[in-house]
């Protein structure tokens, strides 16, 4: 119904096989990257963690530009302030989330702290 | 528990029939049921259901359709209410009452899970459905048939609610389910189950929503409108599906790791295996604070819609409005905690959280101060909409006052799971949403039926619903402040006996209000002819929805508005330039009505019905089914048709002449 619009001014720009490609290629580096780390216990659980969070956040960016074909080109203006309250929220619930948690086993009596 | 293959756990054993109330409430529910089928089997009108309204995807009816399950819910949920009052107003001074506490315990779960999932949120999005595509000049939203989607889904969840007081049970557990209660170690029947689904189910449709207006709003605004154009109420509904994108992904997850501990024995929320309860808690609400502002922010632009227009002049301050409103849906995000101070998350997290808490009261005193200045001076029309602006402007700064108030931790210490927290939020929520929503179901009326809501009831309505309140929540303020806390069944105290009588007066109040708006809208029905809007703009409005005919017809604009700024209905008026009769119209492009949404929606009653009792065949069956309809329907290419111009010609020739002869008159 909505006829006074045609889909190029929707804001999503056309894909090529290669580009799907290329980012299909990175998922799968990404992947095994992280799954080769654990399987050969290549360092510290210390370190390891924090690499694979690491690794996870690159292959979201991997997936927002090659696979939901995000970019700055100013005809996405809508799609980056979209994703830009995305990042706001989950980064509010996420970071408050562990502020609040860490707190909360920080009041707990001595004799109730869990023993490492 | 042993379950069969065919049934699950579910046995004859399910329904209550040792239990006089629920049975009584159970054989009302069922000759309601029946008289309506009946009706329609007698008056043959089963096709005419089907083909105009069940299978519809315009957005008008979608939105009246949400309202009558309202409507229809709001009955429910205040008879949970009037039990409750009753049940304390006589066990509170050594009586035992007439509701065990077992069955008070479902009531008081049923009641809040009723009234903010199944009353406020399909009323709210019902009358953004109603006004926003013609507030912004377009033909429908952005996908008619996800549209349809929520509207089955939201049905579907409230069904699953219903059915519960027939078979088996609800939840005892209050409205938002905390573990460690709610895990499977300590309600191990089928309540929490019934309230997993009928959520899950409900929420995956207000998300759909959510992403529907937000495109409706960005893309399909009449040409020349721009953001800052728009009229508040758009703004508002902009705001508000932002947060329920933002926020229902949480409480879908959040209830999905609580179903997961129940279903499979995992422990995200369990006491034992490295679960955290106290997570669930912080979850849940990082959705249920969001979740009052979704549903309040809607009711904020009712109010300003209605101050503006039955001032007769333009709403004051129309871009701090703007901007209040954008505070709000961000600092909603920002204040969750307060719900829970008392958790023990210590006093820097807890002074963040009531900072943050008391500072959103500041755009929501703009907001206030606008509404004053808008009315200063203005030439107020005392419509009933106007009368519960009033008494929402009244009753929402003491809700807000008692939450400042609430916002300071130590004073939360000495009043948490009070019943002045329960007065509080009733307060706001009473002040705030039901007074909104009546405001604009009034107002709004007209333009979706046709015809006017009687004045008269509509005023009855309005004092008692005021009157009751005050009556009903005021002594509930003192009893908070008295120690006394929620959910109580049954209490010994002979001072709080007196308190708890005249609440429960207040509840009749309110419950005469309600019987005013049912016999308002079935007087109005049989009054119509002579409460018809023939000319389409009533109140002298100022924004485009009134520039149509009433009720609009289903391609709702023959040529699409130009606007040049806010208020462009009044604009067009003042300059001349209102829709007239054309000489000649173009075709319509326009969306075909389709099943697969009433289709979805009844078949995920039965998954959820399913997956509650362990019937695992019809389960997998209702899912495959509804994944099946839903491949299938996106392979339909006949979705959409052109309406000819012939048509458009004389739909707008029958309204135009209709107005000119009411005018010459």
């Amino acid at each position: 119904m909505n006829d006074n619009h045609n889909a190029n001014a929707s804001g999503a720009s056309h894909a090529t096989v290669k580009s799907y490609l290329t980012g299909f290629v990175l998922s799968v580096i990404l992947t095994a990257i992280p799954f080769a780390l654990v399987m050969t216990h290549a360092a510290s659980a210390a370190i390891l963690i924090p690499a694979v969070i690491a690794v996870g956040i690159v292959q979201i960016g991997v997936h927002l530009v090659y696979f939901l074909h995000m970019n700055r080109s100013s005809s996405q203006l809508w799609n980056n302030a979209a994703f830009a309250f995305a990042v706001i929220v989950v980064g509010i619930l996420v970071i408050g989330s562990l502020w609040i948690m860490y707190h909360l086993n920080m009041n707990m009596m001595p004799g109730m702290m869990p023993v490492d | 528990m042993r379950e069969s293959l065919i049934f699950g756990r579910l046995t004859l054993n399910a329904i209550p029939l040792h239990e006089p109330i629920v049975m009584s409430a159970v054989v009302g529910m069922v000759v309601a049921a029946l008289a309506v089928v009946g009706a329609l089997t007698y008056l043959k009108r089963w096709k005419w259901l089907w083909d105009e309204w069940l299978t519809s995807v315009d957005h008008k009816r979608i939105g009246i359709m949400y309202i009558i399950l309202a409507l229809v819910m709001l009955l429910r949920g205040f008879s949970d209410a009037i039990l409750m009052r009753g049940q304390q107003a006589m066990a509170s001074a050594g009586a035992a009452g007439y509701l065990p506490p077992d069955h008070f315990d479902q009531i008081f779960t049923a009641h809040g899970v009723i009234m903010i999932f199944f009353m406020a949120m399909p009323f709210v999005i019902g009358l953004m459905n109603i006004v926003m595509p013609l507030q912004i000049g377009a033909r429908d939203v952005a996908f008619p048939y996800l549209n349809s989607l929520s509207f089955w889904f939201t049905v579907g969840g409230a069904m699953l609610v219903n059915i519960s007081l027939a078979i088996g049970e609800f939840a005892h557990t209050g409205w938002l389910a905390y573990p460690p209660l709610s895990e499977l170690a300590f309600s191990p029947g089928v309540g929490v189950d019934y309230y997993i689904w009928a959520l899950q189910i409900s929420g995956i449709g207000t998300l759909l929503t959510g992403v529907n207006f937000i495109t409706t709003i960005f893309k399909m605004r009449a040409p020349g409108m721009k953001l800052m154009h728009m009229p508040i109420f758009t703004w508002t509904t902009l705001g508000a599906n932002m947060l329920i994108v933002a926020a229902f992904p949480i409480l879908t997850v959040t209830l999905g790791m609580l179903g997961l501990d129940r279903y499979l024995g995992m422990h995200f929320f369990t006491h034992d295996g490295g679960g955290n309860p106290m997570m669930y808690v912080n979850l849940i609400w990082a959705w249920g604070h969001p979740e009052v502002y979704i549903l309040v922010l809607p009711c904020f632009g009712i109010f300003s819609e209605v101050t503006a227009t039955f001032s007769s002049k333009p709403l004051f301050g129309y871009t701090s409005m703007v901007y209040a409103t954008m505070c709000i849906t961000v600092l909603s995000f920002l204040v969750w905690l307060h719900h829970f101070f008392t958790m023990g998350s210590g006093a820097n997290v807890n002074a963040f959280f009531g900072i943050m808490t008391m500072i959103i009261s500041i755009p929501t005193g703009v907001k206030i101060f606008n509404w004053l200045f808008t009315m200063y001076r203005g030439r107020v029309r005392l419509e009933v909409p106007v009368l519960w602006t009033i008494g929402f402007i009244i009753t929402f700064a003491i809700g807000g006052m008692t939450g400042v108030l609430l916002a300071v931790p130590p004073a939360d210490f000495v009043l948490h799971n009070s019943l002045f927290l329960v007065a509080h939020f009733h307060n706001t929520i009473i002040g705030g949403v039901v007074f909104g929503v009546m405001a604009g179901f009034y107002y709004w009326f007209p333009k979706a039926t046709g015809f006017k809501l009687d004045p008269t009831l509509g005023k009855v309505s309005f004092w008692c619903w005021f009157t009751g309140f005050y009556v009903a929540f005021m002594p509930i303020y003192a009893l908070g402040l008295m120690g006394m806390t929620r959910r109580l069944s049954h209490v010994d105290n002979p001072v709080w006996h007196a308190y708890l009588i005249v609440a429960a007066i207040g509840a009749v109040l309110i419950g005469i209000g309600i019987a005013a708006t049912v016999l308002q809208i079935i007087l109005s029905i049989i009054k119509r002819d002579k409460l018809k809007d023939v000319i389409g703009d009533p109140w002298h409005g100022r924004t485009l929805e009134w520039a149509t005919s009433s009720p609009p017809p289903f391609y709702n604009f023959a040529n699409l508005p130009v606007v040049k700024g806010i208020d462009a209905f009044w604009t067009m008026k003042q300059e001349g330039h209102a829709p007239k009769l054309e000489p000649r119209y173009d075709r319509i492009h326009m969306p075909r009505n389709t099943g697969t949404g009433v289709i979805l929606g009844i078949l995920s009653i039965g998954l959820g019905f399913a997956m509650t009792w362990h019937i695992w065949w019809m389960a997998v069956g209702a899912f495959l089914v509804m994944l099946a309809a839903t491949i299938w329907h996106s392979f339909d290419a006949h979705r959409d048709y052109f309406v000819p111009p012939e048509t458009v010609a004389a739909t707008e020739a029958l309204h135009f002449n209709a107005k000119a002869t009411e005018v010459a008159q």
